[in-house]
This record gives structure tokens, sequence and C-alpha cells, in this order.
């Protein structure tokens, strides 16, 4: 189905009401839709934010072709660079998706489903030795996934080198968090945890530790392989990151400080179900709390019903973060049937 | 991090806190853990343990206490008192003796350690040469004799441990009159005993192994006479006059010789096998004590037939026609006996024996009819049964302690009458400020109830659980009824009985209502029980109650033990408390949590299934709430699973074992071949390097979810009037929080006191709290508007609170392994939180309120947390505010039965096992401290005195009496021991496998 319209070129305004345009354009006022147009190069990119949408109407030339596609059978392979050159003709490729059913594609969700899993931080404050590792366990059903040990690593002291008792990753479980990022792997030696360092605590104080901040872990480590090491400019050569190490803790906490003060608030939210009624976050009382991080996730498992326990009548309600949107729209199976019990789980 | 350096340096609230707060390990309670020596000086009526970890603890009257720590934490061998002297010496098992003495410092007595000293021999000797069998402190107090393996006799003088070499007694010296036919050398191979006599202080019997004994004049270097014993020599003792003395043997035997000036080589008097004419075991010790009518006692240790008894552990005492063997249930050390020591009378007159066992002390009382026990004041045998949980009771309102004490006062008639006969020093500590109690729940189903007030723990009434319930073991089985006819006349004396019938009769939950009256005890195997003052003996029937824990979900299995059967009918039970009703769990999992609330007459108790909540007053159960996650498989089937397991890796340890002997044997068996040898070895070194590298240490890091075994499991249960629905309407309400960090709060309807028994009580959930941590929860806590935690039931009523603020506004104190956090009321919302886990990777594992009072000012005091952690730290958290005081290193976090047993009080004092048998008491109060503060002060002593079987012509200056007391700070050093004795024990490997194997077996 082909539409056509006119829009002012210089005064694009927003992606949301762009977005309105089309669904009113096309009368799918309710229908999810991908948004995507073909640049000078031929390639099918994505519009989803007031950028590439601003973006895709400079470069219209003068005509801005773009494809609409309902995204619970959306194509995602369809868009990316030379997608136009290597699928000779796009719109079979988009229109009929039926075409390449015989290679199935791994589905990659657009990047407002994206939330992060892990990040490197602080790599400017942090000697280029070592590796600050932010895990995003919140939202995913994904464990973890690694395990640490003791260990012994040398070190430059004032007296010289020392053998000194550490902490090291010890294992990755496959298909775990640790794993999928990459960025940890074993024999890599443990310093911090969530900015505090573990030399001299026990292998269990350090366990402790890392579960009790599982939620938002950022471990910082001595990768064992060091070649693939962050190397930047403004560094002057010559510095080992062996050198720098003794400076490291008196510098770092208060660094680190700041990235854990936007965590500090947003880790944990506890639940509260009152009457065996909604099950709510529990607010803070004081006001002047910040937000609440758009990406905060509930994973909630409710026994309903002050009266008898009835495992049928649990929920183990499980969104993926980039989804609460979307399913809150529409109707649930699993939320009609809490509503019987006179139990409902909002977020 | 940030959160403890931001805040804080408020230089009036640092002043605040050091008049508030200082830490103190005051005292060791209880029975030392592997005692090793006894001594006992009857000149200052003070006795002496020592210890394998090398403690040495001596204790005269009540409150009189002293502790000393050898730094080599060697086991003590032997404690000897210096006559009439304020010192003892002892000897360790490195062959080391020690000097030590209690000296006056700041108005209190201290024992110090004052020299130390190994024998040396001549370059070259064998150490069989040196290594010290018997001591004999001269009664001169200037020296000391040291038998030896060699048979040589050192004289070292006092106190400077100088070896007198001149006056060296050798085996040829002691053999020169003797016919060779009948004494060779190796007579004299190793000095079994040496006793100086009692009238003449230059001479001393020497007895050797071999069984000759020689009587050695010290003024001209010789022996008087010989006495040619046939049978190996065990020990030696003299009657008090000196004509005769006694030697017992290897065979069992004792024989009487008489010492007269005409014979220098006597024959035997008498020769008796006391329990003959089989053969018997040696008798290691033997008094002969000398009665005023003539018949004397004749006391001594073992002899009994060897193949029917020989693994009893007794003691026998005859006189005249009497004959008892007090039968030990654990290895007889040492013992003594109490006589007159008064030099002017003529007889020994014995008045007690006092035993010291492995497991405890007993004390007979020889002056009474039957020889009755006597009860001691102090070195209880906390763990006559393994000790399971424990419960501290603060501030005990004088007509419950007195209904007690008479309770306890009925279960000791049998005891003797007669006053405690160690009664040495003086106890000068102020009285205790308040009464408290101490109870401790046992493996065997028995609650014990100790006056914790002061320094000494005294039991003041046992109560059993046993007679609720139908066992194997009929309790009337183990009676002392002594048979007439039965020989040897064994007796069964003190109360050490490690052996529980049924593990399921384990005592796990404590709480009593020190207002009311009301204990409610839980167990093992789901049982609750509630009890009631009586001061009678009563017969009754129990109510008995079932709480379906699980409400009938299918496809459960609890494959754990099985509930206890009850009695039927009505059951005696005497004074004390008496349980009326009792509530079994179903499945019959340990009970977890328990509350009473005495005010409403209710009880709640919670498992690793859930909780419920019984009316105790209309005897109904109120509800009941499963807890239970339907995917933990661990906790549905009970304990079983887990001992499978447990099993499997013993299996494996055993084979591992086993391995490693065969290779080790194959290397031993691989003939002369050096390299082939060399060659296993290197093997077998790999292969155990290979065993350990291929299982390191690692732990897993996951966070916790909602599928987590044990989530179910209920930690703990609070009663709180408080405003749980909405902020103008308070009710009664009860909290229990899970293993898996969630928090109920049930509204609860308890009808007015008139139509209490009419109307039901009616129960509601009103909230659920699901903390996203999911760390257990150990605590829950309602402050009122004040801030000030609620008051215990009953407590207004009595006038000793003041009633909670209900104007302002509550908050909710949860405390989780690893947060605590503040929560409004009635409107949940989170107010404050302190991270614990998070930035210091310890967890909470006990948290108690406890009141804090200003040593300066009488009218200050304020309520905090005290926590102590997985890592034995304490810590001291302000309330409301949850700020981090203080906090002290307590306990080793190795230790983890002492972590798990402590218990804190209500005015910041605490205890913890520090072994099986010995609780640590400790203080994080500068106002309330219990410790032990006594004097020591030297007899006068006469002229003529002469004490024991000391010769009566010494003399010498006495020192006076310590100068004047005066209050001061005298504990430092004691403290200091005690923290190193408690070290030492803990670094003993075996003890705290020991410890831990118990504490694993209790849960």
């Amino acid at each position: 189905e082909f539409r056509r319209f006119s829009l002012e070129r210089s005064k694009p305004g927003k992606f949301e009401e762009f977005y309105g345009l089309l669904q009113h354009v096309h009368k799918i006022p309710n229908v999810d839709v991908l948004v995507g147009y073909t640049d000078i190069h031929g390639d099918l990119l994505p519009i989803n934010n007031d950028d590439n949408y601003h973006k895709a109407v400079s470069t219209a030339n003068p005509l801005l072709r773009i494809f609409i596609q309902r995204k619970e059978d959306a194509d995602y392979s369809a868009f990316g660079t030379d997608t136009m050159m290597r699928k000779k003709n796009v719109l079979s490729n988009v229109l009929r998706p039926d075409n390449h059913k015989k290679k199935p594609h791994i589905v990659i969700s657009m990047p407002q489903d994206f939330r992060p899993v892990s990040s490197i931080i602080d790599v400017d404050i942090l000697p280029e030795t070592h590796r600050r590792v932010r895990l995003y366990k919140y939202g995913t059903d994904k464990p973890l996934g690694f395990y640490i040990r003791d260990g012994s690593s040398v070190r430059v002291t004032p007296h010289g080198l020392e053998k000194v008792p550490g902490i090291f990753i010890s294992r990755l479980v496959p298909g775990g968090l640790a794993q999928s990022t990459g960025l940890l792997a074993v024999n890599d030696e443990v310093l911090e945890v969530n900015g505090i360092e573990v030399s001299g605590k026990s292998l269990d104080q350090v366990t402790d530790m890392m579960i009790a901040n599982s939620r938002n872990l950022i471990i910082t480590v001595r990768p064992a392989n060091q070649r693939n090491n962050v190397v930047r400019n403004s560094r002057t050569s010559g510095s080992s990151g062996q050198s720098t190490e003794s400076s490291l803790p008196s510098s770092t906490p208060n660094m680190l400080g700041n990235v854990l003060q936007g965590e500090e608030e947003s880790d944990e939210e506890d639940i509260i179900i009152e009457d065996s009624g909604e099950p709510q976050q529990i607010p803070k009382a004081a006001p002047t709390s910040e937000s609440i991080e758009s990406l905060s996730q509930i994973e909630l498992l409710h026994e309903s019903s002050q009266n008898g326990f009835l495992p049928s009548s649990e929920m183990n309600l499980n969104h993926s973060a980039g989804s609460i949107s979307m399913e809150y729209e529409g109707p649930e199976p699993g939320r009609k049937s809490l509503e019987e019990d006179g139990t409902i789980i909002t977020l | 991090m940030r959160r403890f350096l931001r805040p804080g340096h408020d230089p009036v609230r640092e002043r605040l806190k050091r008049d508030l707060f200082q830490f103190n390990k005051t005292v060791e309670h209880g029975f030392p853990h592997q005692p090793s020596a006894l001594g006992y000086s009857p000149f200052l009526r003070l006795m002496a343990i020592g210890t394998r970890s090398g403690a040495i603890k001596l204790y005269g009257a009540p409150g009189v206490e002293f502790m000393g720590l050898h730094e080599e934490n060697n086991t003590v061998m032997q404690i000897h008192f210096i006559p009439d002297q304020c010192q003892l010496v002892t000897l360790l098992d490195d062959n080391s003796l020690h000097l030590w003495s209690l000296k006056q410092h700041g108005g209190a007595s201290e024992l110090r350690e004052e020299h130390r000293f190994t024998l040396k021999g001549p370059p070259g000797s064998p150490p069989s040469a040196t290594q010290v069998t018997a001591v004999l402190p001269h009664s001169s107090r200037e020296v000391l004799y040291l038998g030896t393996e060699s048979g040589n006799i050192f004289v070292v003088e006092l106190p400077s441990f100088r070896v007198l070499e001149d006056r060296t007694i050798t085996p040829e010296a002691v053999l020169q009159r003797i016919p060779e036919d009948n004494c060779n050398r190796r007579s004299c191979e190793l000095v079994e005993a040496l006793r100086e006599h009692p009238k003449n202080p230059d001479q001393i019997l020497i007895g050797y192994s071999r069984g000759l004994i020689v009587l050695w004049d010290l003024q001209n270097n010789k022996a008087t006479h010989h006495f040619l014993g046939s049978q190996q020599l065990e020990n030696l003792y003299w009657q008090r006059d000196g004509s005769k003395f006694i030697s017992c043997h290897y065979d069992g035997s004792y024989t009487q010789w008489p010492v007269s000036s005409d014979n220098r080589q006597p024959e035997p008097l008498e020769n008796t096998v006391p329990y003959g004419p089989f053969p018997c075991k040696a008798i290691s010790k033997i008094y002969w004590q000398t009665t005023k009518n003539g018949l004397p006692y004749i006391i001594f240790q073992g002899g009994m037939p060897r193949a029917s008894y020989g693994d009893r552990h007794s003691i026998s005492v005859i006189h005249g026609s009497q004959q008892t063997a007090f039968d030990f249930t654990s290895r007889v050390i040492d013992f003594f006996i109490i006589f007159s020591s008064d030099p002017a009378t003529e007889f020994d007159d014995p008045s007690a024996l006092v035993v010291l066992a492995e497991e405890e002390l007993v004390v007979i009382d020889l002056k009474s009819a039957g020889w009755p026990a006597v009860h001691p004041p102090y070195l209880a045998s906390l763990h006559c049964s393994a000790i399971t949980c424990s419960h501290h009771v603060s501030n005990i309102p004088l007509k419950l302690w007195e209904r007690i004490i008479s309770a306890g006062s009925k279960q000791n008639i049998h005891y003797s009458s007669m006053p405690w006969p160690i009664d040495g020093g003086t106890n000068i500590a102020p009285d205790p400020p308040q009464r408290d109690l101490l109870l401790t729940g046992h493996e065997d189903g028995t609650v014990r109830f100790w006056d914790a007030s002061g320094v000494c723990l005294h039991l003041l009434y046992k109560l059993s659980t046993v007679r609720v319930f139908l066992t194997d073991a009929d309790p009337n089985d183990n009676m002392n009824t002594l048979g007439e006819d039965e020989w040897p006349p064994l007796r069964k004396v003190g109360t050490f009985d490690p052996y529980s019938d049924d593990p399921r009769l384990g005592i796990q939950k404590i709480y009593l209502c020190k207002y009311s009256g009301y204990l409610a005890v839980a167990g093992t195997a789901g049982q609750v029980l509630v009890m009631e003052l009586n001061d009678e003996d009563a017969e009754h029937m129990v109510d008995h109650a079932e709480a379906d824990l699980l409400q009938d979900q299918e496809g459960y299995r609890w494959k754990g033990h099985e509930k206890l059967k009850t009695r039927d009918g009505p059951v005696r039970f005497e004074a004390g408390f008496q349980p009326f009703v009792l509530v079994q769990c179903q499945p019959p999992a340990v009970v977890t949590s328990l509350a009473l609330h005495s005010e409403w007459k209710l009880v709640a108790f919670g498992t690793s299934h859930g909780f419920g909540l019984f009316d105790h007053q209309q005897k109904r159960l109120v509800f009941v709430k499963c807890t239970l996650h339907p995917s933990d498989q661990l906790a549905l089937e009970g304990p079983l699973s887990r001992v499978k397991s447990l099993k499997k890796s013993l299996r494996q340890s055993f084979r591992r074992i086993r391995r490693s002997r065969v290779s080790s044997r194959k290397r031993r068996g691989g003939s002369g071949n050096a390299s082939e040898v060399q060659e296993a070895n290197a093997k077998f070194d790999q292969d155990a390097l290979q065993e350990m590298e291929l299982a390191p240490v690692q732990r897993k890091i996951e966070a916790r979810s909602a599928e987590d075994s044990f989530t179910g499991f209920v930690r703990t249960l609070y009663f709180a009037d408080t405003f749980l629905r909405d902020s103008s309407r308070h009710c009664p309400s009860l909290w229990a929080g899970t293993n898996g960090g969630t928090v109920y709060a049930f509204c609860l309807r308890v009808p007015p006191a008139e139509r209490r028994m009419d109307e039901p009580v009616r129960a509601e959930q009103a909230k659920e709290i699901q903390l996203m941590h999911r760390a257990p929860v150990v605590g829950i806590l309602v402050l009122d508007g004040r801030s000030t935690p609620l008051p215990e039931p009953l407590e207004v009523a009595h006038d000793l609170s003041k009633s909670p603020d209900m104007q302002g506004s509550h908050q909710l104190l949860v405390v989780s392994e690893e947060q605590f956090k503040v929560f409004t009321l009635p409107k949940v919302s989170s107010k404050l939180k302190l991270k614990l886990t998070a930035l210091e990777g310890c967890r909470v594992r006990k948290v108690t309120v406890a009141n804090f009072g200003s040593c300066k000012t009488d009218d200050y005091s304020e309520n905090d947390l005290a926590v102590l952690t997985n890592l034995g730290d304490i810590q001291i958290i302000s309330l409301p505010f949850l700020k981090l005081q203080i906090r002290y290193p307590c306990i080793r976090k190795e230790d983890v039965s002492g972590i798990a047993s402590c218990v804190f009080t209500k005015y910041g004092q605490g205890f913890y096992l520090i072994s099986p048998s010995e609780f640590e008491r400790f203080s994080l109060s500068t106002k309330w401290l219990v410790e032990p503060r006594c004097i020591v002060d030297m007899p006068e002593v006469t002229s003529n005195n002469h004490v024991h079987n000391k010769s009566g012509t010494e003399n010498a200056a006495r020192k006076s009496r310590g100068p004047g007391k005066s209050p001061g700070d005298c504990g430092e050093d004691e403290r200091k021991s005690g923290r190193l004795m408690e070290h030492a024990l803990l670094n003993d490997e075996k003890v705290l496998k020991e410890i831990q194997s118990t504490l694993e077996g209790g849960r």
C-alpha cells in the first residue's frame, strides 16, 4: 500500500508527530510499526527518533522514500548498510518477507528496545591495565554467570615485587551475562567491587559483596589478557600500568562515587502489597529523591490471597525491559487471570 | 563508604560515644574445655585447673576466679601450689615449668606468670634425663624437687629456678646400700612419686616406677629406708603421723608400709586388691585419711576389674564397711580431698572429695550419710547435653525469680546441704546490678535456667519437655538405685550425659515473658509448647493442636523425621513450668522462629514451610500461612536430602584417604630401589597436587532469585501494636520475615478482655513487602512516634516502661542480612537505609535493640542496635538514623559456632560459646560490666603452723595483708589474658572441628 504526502522540509517537527502522521495517513492508529527510509546510497535505515528523522528529511532528494512495517512481523535484518546493494530490490524484501523463509534471521530488535547489558566505564580515570566493567543484571533473566577464586598476584610495592593474595575470576558460565559481554575473562584479577577495594577481604566477603550488588555490579579487573586494553592518546608514554597502581586506590573512590550516586537510588525498589491489593514499588519518603531510572524493571513473584495458598494462581511476570510500555497498552492474558484473584500487578 | 565518612565527626557525639560504648570480654562461664590438671592449696583454699590449651584457672569462694594462659598453649600436665604461699608451679607437656603468683594490684588480686624454666641436662644426655615426671614443692618453699624419667631427682631453687647441682639425688646414690640381687640400675628408672614426710621436712619418700620406694634423708644425703615393692608403682601417700605410708600399683592393689627407725628394709604390712581376685586396672592415686573414730578413709582412683568394668571411670571410697565406687560419665583427670589442715588436730577428718572429670567437676560430701554430691556454685557443665539455643532475659522481677528458685530447689533435694568447701579469697565485685536469666535449650529436650546476674553462672532450675512425648526411653530407666548386693558398688554421679535419646526433642527456640511467667519453647520436630509457672506438682492434660503449614497441598513429600508422638491422658508435671498447650507443625520441620505475646495470649511460630498463630487462651489455631515457593524441593523434603549429600562427601573423602594409603604402602613396599621410591614419591605428590588443583575453592556469583532454596524459611516473627492500615487507628499485628526477603504483616483482632473467651481472634493479611535484594530478613522492629522501639508486652502494664507514643507516626525497621531499612507506617515508603554487605562484605548474623546508659550521667540512655556480623565483628548502629557508631572485633570469623551461639542482652552485654562447655561474656556498655574482682589474702600464720602433710617447723616471715583496697583499673590484664585464652582454644583445629560438628548436629 503506497501513500504519498508532502512535508515541510525546513520544519520537519518531531519524530513523534511524524509517527502520528504516518499512522493517520495509513489509517492504522493502533498498530505499532517500524519506520525506515532509503538514503542516498540506497541503504534502508531506520527512523525512530528525532535525530535520524531530521537526517532523513534533510537528505531527501527531493523525494523521501519511507517504508513502514508492522512491528510484529518486522524483518529487522532488512536494515543496515549495503542492504540495498546486497538485496537488489528492497521492496521485495520488505513487502514479501516470506521470500526468505529458508534462512531464518537472528532477530535484532530496534535500538529503542535495547537496554544496556554491560559497559566499560571510567576509562579516562583508570590506568590502562585496568578495566571497570558494569554489568546490568537489572531486567534480564540471564544469570550473571561467573565464579571467583582465591589466587595471588605480583604487585609493585615500595619494597620491590611482592606476591599478594588476590581474587580472580575462575569460570564463566556459557551463556551467562559475564561471558556474553566479552569484557570479563577467566583469570582476570578482581580489584574492586562497586568502588570498594577487595584487597584484604576474603573470598566469601567478596562473594557476598558481589551478590549484594548483583543488580548493578561494577567490577574493576585487571584483565589477564593485557593486549586488548584501551590505549589512550592523552596518556604520556612510559608510565606503565603497574607503576600507576599505587596511585589508583586513592583516586578512584571519589571518581566512582559519582558513578554510584545515580545508581544508589534506583538499584532496588522494594515492593509493597497492601491488603492483598496491588503490588507497588515502595516510594521514597523523601520527595527530593531522584526520578526512577526509566529502564527499571521489576521481577515480582506474588503469592496471592490471604486465605489460602494456591500454586495455580501464582504468576511469574517476567518482562524484558524494553517491552514494558508496549505490553501494557494491549490486553494481556496474564493480567486478566490475576485480576480475577483480586491481585493486580502493575509497575 | 561515603556514608561513613561524610557525617560524623561531631565532637559532642564522639564524646558521648565514649561515655556509652566500651568493649570488654569479662569472664568465661562454664566448665573449661579439655581440662588436663588439677591442683589445690589447703592454705589458700583455692583450686586450680589446667587445660590442654595451656590455660590455668583458679577458683575459690563463689565469685573468686583467676585466669592465666601459658604462652606456649601447651597442655598443663601438673599443678602444684607452693606451701603457704600465693604461688603455684605448673608443668607443661613441653617439660617447661612455670611459676605463677597471685599479687595484689589496684585493690584486687591478679594472677601473673613470674618465671619459666626448662630443666637442661648435661650436653649429650638423652631428653629423658630431664623429662620431669614428678614435682615436689618442699615445705621450706625454697626448693622444688623434680623427679625425672632417668631416675635423677633435681633440686631447683625458688623462685629463681636455679639448679642446685650438688643436691641432685642420683640413682647411684640411692642404690648404694641396697643388695644387688634385689635392685639394679633399672629399678631406679623413672621417678613416679615424691612425697615429703608429714612431720619431718628433711625426709622425702621417693617412689620409682618399677616398685622401689626409698625414704631419703635430705640432711645427710642418703637413703634411710628401702621398700622393695614387687609391683609397678603408681602413687604414694603418707599417713598423717608419718608412721606409715600407702602405695598403689598398676595391678590394682595397694600396700601399706611401716616406717620405723629399727627396720631399714621393712616388709609390707598389708597388700590388698580391693576389686580382686580377677585382674584389675591400675590404681593411679590413693589417699589415706585418718579419723577420730579410728576407721580410716581409703580413697583411690581406678582399680576396677579389668574385664567387666575396665571401661568405668571410678573413684572408690572405703570407710569401714562402707564402700562406694563413684562412677563418672567422663574420664577422671584428677581428684583431691579436703580435710582438716590445721596442724593442731590429730586427724585428717576428710570433709569432701573433689573430682575433676573430663567434662565436669563433682564434689562429694564425705561427712553426711550416704555421701551426697554438693551442688557446685560455678564450673557448671553447660554441655551436659549439647546446647542447641540460648535466650537471655534481663531484669527479672523478684517474684518470678523467687518462684523459679523455689521450683529449682525442689529438684535439688538430693544434693548435700554442705556449704561450698572451696572458699578461698574474697569476692569484692559490686553486687550484680539486676537479676538476669540465661536460658539454654539442649539437645535432650531440656531447658536450663541459669542465674547470669554475676560472675558465677549458676543453675537455678531445669525444665524437661520430654514428659509430654512418648519416647523409646523409659524415664525411670536410669535411676540411681544402688543395689545392696552389687559388686563393685558403683554409683553414678555427675550430670554430664551427652547422649540424647531422640534428636527430635532438641530445643530450638525459647521465649520467656518475665512478667506473666509464660514460657514458649519450640523444638526440632516442629513442636511448640506453651507453659505456665506452677508452684505445685500437677497432673493435667496438655491441649494438643496440629498446624498444617502446607495446607494440604498435593505432591509434597516430607522425607525428614516424623513428628513426636504425644502421651494420651493426663501427665504428671513437677513444680515449675508446666506445659498446657502443644502445637505440632506439619511437616514436622525445625521451628525456626518463635514469638509470644503474653498480653494477647498468642504464640506465633515459623518453620521452613510457613508460619502460624495460635491463641493459647482459647486453644485455637488462628491461621497458618505457607511461605514456600513451589519449586523449593529442598525445603519440602526436609533435612534428609542434605544428609545424603553429606554421606556422599564422607564416602568420597574416605576413598581419597584409602587411595593415599594405598599409594603410600606401595611406596614403602618398593624394595630397596631408591630411585623407584623417589619416583613413586614424586608421582604421589603430583597426584596430590593435581587433586588439589582440580577442585579450587571457588564461589558462584549469582543474584538471588525467588526460586532459590529455603526462601520460605521464616527467620523472624514480631508482635506489634501499630498503625498497619491507617494512621488513625492502631491495632495488634504480627510480622514475619523470610529467608527470601519477604515481610508479611497481619492485622489481628484480639477481643477485649471481657469477651476474650467468646469471640475468636481474627487475622487478616494487610501487607507484604518484598525486599528486592532478597536477603534473609533477620529482624523486624516498630519504632513509635518518638522513634523508640515499642515496649515488650506487659512492660507498660507493669509500669516498667513508658507507654509508646501512639500520636506520632510509627516507623518500621527491617533488618536483612545485608541491609537495614526504615519504612514509614502505615503507608510503607522507604525512609532510610544502611547497606552493610554491599559496602563491607559482611552479613548480619544477630541483631538486638540494646539500651546503653552513660557512665557519666545517670539520666542519659539511648537505644541502639547491637549487631554481630558473620565476620565476628560487633557493630553498634544508632536508632532511628542508622548510623554506624562503633565496631569491635569480637569473635574469630572462622569460629562459626561461636558466632551462631551469640546472644545479646537488653543492656549491651552478650554471651557466646568459646567451646561446647564455656560461654564467654562480653560487654559493649560502659555501665553494665560483670567481671570478676576478687582478693586473695595470705592467711595469717602462727608460729606453730604447719599445713596439711607439711612439717610444722616452718616459720618464715609472712607478708602482711595487702594494701588498702582502692577501686581501680584492675581488669585490664585479665581481660587480655581472657582474650588470649580464647584464642588458644580456637587455634586448636580439633576443638574448632568439634564445636562445628556439634553445632551442625544441632541444626
